[in-house]
């Protein structure tokens, strides 16, 4: 079958493979053929019928024109996509789909990268024939992302087949019959995958388009750029379109390799956070507790100089894992150059018990396009649609080709795809996985032993190791580790299962890095143990806990919102609020910053920086800053190197970022992506069984600085809801009814916010989101909770 | 548009189904699902709707249909496409009775234009409207396949055949 | 005058009750399903009597039904389906109603002997929802087939399986379209399918499918039972068999008439009563809605079989024969057929979307006395546009009549234009 076969298309001989569409073989080679319904990522629907041509098929002409996007090529067959026939169906086809289109292209967003304005042009007649009343169509309001005009629809039904196929969630239908067919919800409500926002480059015609760029720019006034997205580990590969300084709006640029053709809203619409009133524009210092701007020479001649004063061993810096290649390696750099060992950027994580035994480079442990050929997955603390749209997408095709997907976690998930989710306290995750474990016959040692003896499979933790061990024999099962088990008391346990289970299954382990850059951490540095090059460090120095719990005097903050960012934002407040010095290079103004620091050096943000990140396969991907910082703003590698050459430090003489990404890529030319552990996991469970544990979720808008600052994200359904989810037999025992304010409490840490009763939560998980407003005062994102009623 | 033959199946968080409709409803919807591959429990939309329909008095509210959607595990919105698709689903409110005219070739050419005319004037409602009284709701239909003795006139599920205005006049008294 | 009246379909017709088990019996019914059971006949046997026996479909298209079996791989493992069509709702046509409501056995007889041809253990018969009265009484012969031991799981110790069950419609003409009934019984929206694939190898459930119509599968007992050449012989060759005709509209009579293919014209009119009132007569529509007019001069020369009707420039389709008597607005009958398609055009493929509508609206506006010379071109022309460039028929089944009616008609448009929407026809 897979004997290729050739056909001719406008006297051009082609070559196509059997089953192909005339279509697919006319792209590749370059033909252009008209269309609306045909997309390369969708089912075919054929109903557009602007893609039809002339064909014969052994001298014999087909007695009708066909669609090229539904007719399978065969050998010997003739194409004509420009014959009069073709272009009389064509033409007849524009005329049609122009009667009810109302043609206001100049009030519409799409205007001047509209496909039915292009077709129209070659295709469509100068005068319409067509003097009835046009259709209108009352518009619904889909929410904060996508703006909707569907008088413009020309039913193509790519949005509804996108949610169905693609999202996994139909919210949009086509309702109604022949012209009174409607595409939309029926029933107006908020779109609210997280991929949504691609109906707005799969629709055609202006019928949907990005809200928040509503009527703030034409087509034709933007250029374009290349970005690298900053948020998840997937990198998704995006085209920024500026106008002036500025990014006007954000669209996905492909690669089959990383993100297809599609991004997540996050990556999509965070662009709107660069405009945020809270951007810091000088550099500012707090004297007498107030602020007050600061010249740059000024203010980094005075960090230079307090941080060369500063005992090394009270120095901490603590680098958001959004921060790029060179800022991380520049950072560490600098920090060990002054003597200090304590550099983190693992903020959310509390458990670090396995740092000395961490792989070289922890990764996915497979290239992201290969996910959706795992035959099994277990995937284990992953609350995955929030965390990784995109790579959820992929398990979501692996799972719809027969993949076994198997998720250990204290929350149950709304998946969109078909899934055995082994739901439990955050304790019980070493008990489910234990189970799987003994499932396999496998023993372990040390305090894994212990907790797989105490064990007791059930069927289904039977049938995920089943699962897994068929899916191993052909080298094809993977278990990932998340983001709630990398917050997990107990992550060193909780890998040191994951690598039982996989030695036992003949498995790979994965992780699933919690951002854009948590993979370049390794790289850079920019962790307490590892060194540039990802060469296990000979002391490991304080991790980003350590540097908390034990105060320091200096701390420098890169990127980091205090309140938002760390897995204890209380211990943060805390320890910074007590130290002597605390420099903080930001892009925004934020209260929780403001109260803790001394200074501020404003740096550029997503999209005004050169730069590198590191996805989660190990991939670099580089990319050039697009617009200029506002205000005083620097790219944060000019910064750092003018602070290394301030503090007398070797080695910070560069040129341009350039030289920064050239001096690591040498350092790292040996790294290969590497799981396998260089040390010993084993160490005692720090969670006891019984208990009420908060769970905290990092809801998807809530994950770095700016997306918190994206309008229209913000202004999603449950964007920012702070919220005590309980099992509604727990909430009767401490007395809360649902919607009733409950205080919470974490050691001294105490918060308020309403119940919100949820039977599918395990009894002893408290679901309490973090990175939210209100949660600031609160303790770790997986810890004992005490709930009580207000 | 080409979902093609796979079910639309949602992985709907377990809803209590036993509270919905009447047992007797669920009862005749299970033995519909029965027909069926069990997983293509959707095969069971139509007559399902049709029941719950006739249970509401002869319309769907978007809550009912709601309701299949989650007896059947399809995504409400695949349910939505479907009441709208086919003709004899209703959902807004109707009268105590349904009374179609088929307007279709055949008909016209024995007179049915006559009894849409009669229905508009003596009883002052136009195609899709209800009677002030509520007796019932009128409208005009596509082929009903009863082109032999035309005019053929639909009240509630009996088929009503050679009317003339008159006739359809008292078939209407009849009505409660 | 035709003779041979109501040998197959209607044959229990004369009979009191005929829609019952003991009806359906007594003339021989269930025989041949009894016969196949008890000898396990070869199924390409009974396809190759099918073929030689030339019934072509009875829902419309005339496929020939014998090389319709012939395409089910059979012997593929797997569930397979024989699903038939009783979704009748082609303006003209309602014969099948009286198939469901007076002869139900013969239908399940001739759908269980399809399902053993092309290895089909389940099958759907698909019922328009407003058969309300067909709908019980196909519901109450599946049950006393039931209850007899005919149809269900290894019948009658054959080892033979074959359940069949009703799905019911709920007004969607599309739904008559083979792949769009399959699309409805899947639970979804009737808008059809493109093929390739076919239901043959794609059919309801993904899994290879054979659709006929409720009188082409009825007729199967009767060709077993006959023979082949018997039913080939009451029509003509490429012809074969009675045909069950509505004859409606303006006639004395209007009826369903099961008369050999081939029948003159003239000899079903004069079965029909003739022209209502003794009027001339001024044009037929042959074969249901869909399918061009024909002058009714020209159809009184002309045979009621495929081949005549086709040379006549129409269709015999569904054999619904729509009478029109002189007298009757030609542009007024183009504007209520134009507007049937416009409402149940399903709205998939732009063409029948967009232009049905414009059609109808265009006429409309004609008969209300706004028309413009360019419109009746235009009409034309939009309807040129539409015919065969849709997934399904239903656009050409949209333009056909536009086209003939202007081929034939034109002068009563042209007239209605110019007088303000006066008809010509009913002012003279």
């Amino acid at each position: 079958m897979t004997d290729k076969l050739s056909i001719e298309i406008d006297g051009r001989v082609c070559e196509a493979s059997p089953g192909e569409m005339i279509i697919a073989v006319a792209d590749r080679e370059g033909i252009a053929i008209p269309r609306f319904c045909y997309h390369k990522k969708l089912s075919i629907a054929a109903n557009c019928r602007m893609c039809l041509v002339e064909a014969e098929q052994g001298g014999r002409p087909f007695p009708k024109p066909v669609p090229a996007c539904a007719t399978p090529v065969a050998a010997g067959m003739k194409v004509l996509t420009r014959s009069p026939k073709a272009l009389e169906a064509q033409r007849g086809t524009m005329e049609f789909l122009l009667i009810n289109h109302p043609l206001d292209c100049p009030i519409c967003d799409q205007g001047g990268e509209c496909e039915l304005q292009d077709v129209a042009m070659g295709y469509g007649g100068d005068v319409s024939r067509y003097s009835e009343g046009k259709r209108v169509v009352k518009d619904e309001d889909l929410g904060p992302l996508v703006a909707t005009d569907m008088t413009r629809c020309i039913h193509c039904t790519r949005c509804v087949r996108f949610g169905a196929e693609i999202a996994g969630v139909r919210e949009l239908g086509a309702t109604g019959r022949g012209e009174d067919m409607r595409i939309g919800t029926f029933v107006a409500h908020t779109l609210t995958h997280e991929l949504s926002g691609n109906i707005i480059d799969l629709c055609p015609v202006g019928a949907l388009t990005s809200k928040p760029f509503r009527f703030k720019a034409r087509s034709w006034e933007l250029t374009q750029a290349e970005g690298i997205a900053p948020h998840d580990a997937v990198g998704s590969n995006l085209h920024l379109h500026l106008r002036g300084n500025q990014v006007m709006r954000v669209h996905p640029k492909d690669n089959e390799a990383v993100n297809e053709t599609w991004i997540s809203d996050r990556d999509r619409f965070s662009y709107e956070g660069l405009a945020s009133p809270d951007r810091l524009t000088e550099p500012m210092i707090k004297e007498d507790g107030a602020w007050r701007p600061i010249g740059w020479q000024d203010a980094l001649i005075r960090v230079a100089e307090r941080l060369k004063t500063a005992s090394a061993d009270q120095i901490g810096t603590l680098i958001a894992p959004t921060a790029t290649l060179e800022e991380m390696y520049l950072a560490q750099k600098l920090t060990r150059g002054l003597g200090a060992t304590a550099v983190d950027s693992r903020l959310r994580q509390q458990d670090f018990r396995g740092d000395a035994a961490d792989p070289p480079l922890p990764w996915l442990g497979v290239p992201i396009a290969e996910l959706e050929t795992r035959d099994a997955v277990l995937l284990i603390g992953s609350d995955i649609r929030q965390e990784q749209p995109l790579l959820a997408h992929r398990l979501r095709k692996a799972a719809l080709g027969g993949a076994g997907i198997v998720l250990v976690n204290p929350l149950p998930l709304e998946l969109t795809f078909p899934a055995q989710q082994l739901v439990t306290s955050a304790a019980g995750m070493l008990g489910e996985l234990a189970a799987i474990a003994k499932a396999l016959r496998k023993r372990g040692s040390g305090s894994v032993k212990d907790l797989i003896a105490q064990a007791n499979p059930t069927d289904r933790h039977t049938s995920a190791a089943e699962r897994l061990k068929a899916a191993g024999t052909e080298r094809s099962g993977l278990i990932l580790l998340g983001a709630l088990a990398a917050a997990h008391p107990d992550y060193t346990l909780l890998k040191a299962l994951a690598y039982v289970i996989a030695e036992a299954t003949g498995s790979t382990v994965g992780y699933l890095p919690l951002a854009a850059n948590s993979a370049g951490a390794y790289l850079a540095g920019a962790l307490p143990h590892v060194l540039p090059g990802a060469r296990p460090g000979e002391a490991i120095g304080a991790d980003a806990r350590a540097m908390l719990v034990t105060a320091r005097k200096a701390y420098v903050l890169w990127g980091v919102e205090p309140s938002y960012d760390f897995a204890n934002p209380s211990l943060a407040a805390t320890a910074l609020g007590s130290a002597d010095l605390v420099v903080a290079a930001t892009a925004f103004r934020a209260p929780s910053l403001e109260a803790v620091a001394d200074l501020m050096l404003p740096i550029a943000a997503f999209a005004e920086t050169s730069g590198t990140f590191v996805n989660a396969e190990g991939t670099w991907q580089r990319f050039q800053g697009a617009v200029a910082p506002p205000g005083e703003a620097r790219p944060g590698w000019k910064v750092l190197r003018v602070l290394g050459n301030l503090c007398d430090l070797p080695g910070f003489e560069y040129a341009d970022s350039g030289e920064i990404h050239q001096e690591l890529a040498t350092l790292c030319a040996e790294v290969r992506p590497d799981n396998a552990p260089r040390g010993d996991l084993k160490v005692e469970p720090s969670l006891a069984e019984a208990g009420l544990m908060r769970v905290g979720t990092l809801p998807i808008y809530r994950t770095d600085p700016l997306v918190r600052r994206a309008a229209a994200l913000q202004r999603t359904p449950g964007a920012d809801v702070f919220a005590v989810g309980l099992n509604p037999a727990l909430a009767a025992d401490v007395g809360l009814a649902d919607g009733e304010l409950a205080v919470i409490r974490q050691g001294k840490a105490e918060a308020r916010a309403a119940v919100v009763l949820d039977a599918a939560l395990p009894p002893d998980v408290a679901l309490i989101p973090s990175g939210v407003t209100g949660s600031e005062a609160l303790g770790e994102q997986i810890g004992p909770v005490a709930v009580a009623k207000a | 548009m080409s979902l093609r033959s796979a079910p639309l199946a949602v992985e709907a968080p377990e809803r209590a189904r036993d509270g919905l409709f009447t047992p007797e409803i669920r009862a005749q919807i299970d033995a519909h699902v029965a027909k069926y591959p069990p997983e293509w429990k959707q095969s069971a939309v139509m007559p399902a709707l049709t029941l719950v329909q006739e249970w509401n008095g002869g319309w769907l509210t978007r809550e009912l249909m709601d309701d299949v959607a989650a007896y059947l595990d399809m995504p409400p919105v695949a349910v939505y496409e479907v009441a709208t698709f086919y003709g004899m689903y209703d959902l807004e409110p109707v009268g105590r009775h349904k009374i179609g005219v088929c307007n279709s070739v055949s008909c016209l050419l024995c007179g049915s234009e006559d009894l849409i005319h009669h229905v508009e004037r003596k009883y002052g409602v136009r195609p899709g409207e209800t009677t002030a009284d509520g007796r019932f709701t009128f409208k005009e239909v596509e082929c009903l396949g009863a082109c032999r003795h035309a005019p053929a006139v639909l009240v509630g599920k009996t088929y009503h055949e050679c009317l003339t205005p008159e006739a359809l006049d008292k078939l209407i008294e009849e009505l409660d | 005058m035709v003779e041979d009246q109501n040998s197959v379909c209607f044959r229990t017709l004369h009979l009191k009750e005929p829609w019952a088990l003991a009806s359906y019996r007594s003339v021989g019914g269930y025989a041949q399903w009894e016969k196949i059971l008890k000898e396990k006949t070869d199924p390409a046997k009974i396809i190759d009597e099918l073929k030689l026996s030339a019934l072509r479909g009875r829902g419309g298209a005339g496929f020939p039904t014998g090389l319709k079996w012939s395409f089910m791989p059979r012997s593929a493992p797997g569930q397979k389906y024989i699903v038939c069509n009783s979704d009748e709702g082609e303006p003209g046509t309602c014969k099948d109603r009286d198939i469901l409501r007076y002869n139900p056995h013969q239908l399940i007889e001739g759908m269980a002997i399809a399902g053993y041809c092309i290895g089909a253990t389940v099958g759907y018969n698909y019922i328009r929802g407003e058969f309300y009265e067909p709908i019980d009484r196909f519901e109450a012969a599946l049950k006393e087939a039931y209850e007899a031991g005919l149809i269900g799981k290894d019948i009658q110790g054959s080892g033979v399986d074959f359940d069949l069950y009703t799905h019911c419609g709920a007004g969607a003409y599309i739904c008559g379209e083979e792949t769009a009934l399959l699309e409805s019984i899947e639970g979804k929206k009737g808008q059809p399918r493109f093929k390739p694939p076919f239901p043959a190898q794609f059919g309801l459930y993904g899994r290879p499918t054979t659709i006929n119509n409720t009188e082409s599968l009825a007729s199967v007992p009767v060709i077993l039972e006959k023979g082949g050449q018997w039913f080939l012989e009451q029509g003509r060759p490429n012809n074969g068999g009675p045909k069950l005709f509505s004859v409606t509209g303006h006639v004395e009579r209007p009826d369903n008439f099961e008369v050999p293919l081939g029948t003159p014209f003239k000899d079903l009119l004069a079965m029909a009563g003739g022209v209502k009132g003794g009027k001339r007569l001024k044009a037929v529509i042959p074969g249901g809605s869909s399918v061009p007019v024909v002058p009714g001069d020209l159809m009184l020369q002309t045979d009621m079989d495929y081949d005549s009707i086709a040379k006549a420039g129409s269709m015999l389709g569904s054999g619904a024969v729509i009478v029109i008597a002189e007298g009757t607005c030609m542009v007024k009958v183009l504007a209520n057929l134009a507007h049937f398609y416009a409402h149940e055009s399903c709205g998939q493929c732009t063409p029948c979307r967009e232009g049905t509508g414009w059609l109808a609206r265009v006429l409309h506006r004609i008969l209300n006395g706004q028309g413009r010379p360019q419109d009746i071109d235009l009409l034309d022309g939009v309807a040129g546009r539409i015919g065969g460039r849709t997934i399904c028929a239903l656009g050409d089944a949209a333009a056909m009549p536009v086209q003939s009616f202007l081929q034939h008609y034109r002068h009563e448009f042209e007239y209605m234009v110019e007088h303000g929407g006066r008809s010509l026809a009913e002012a003279a």
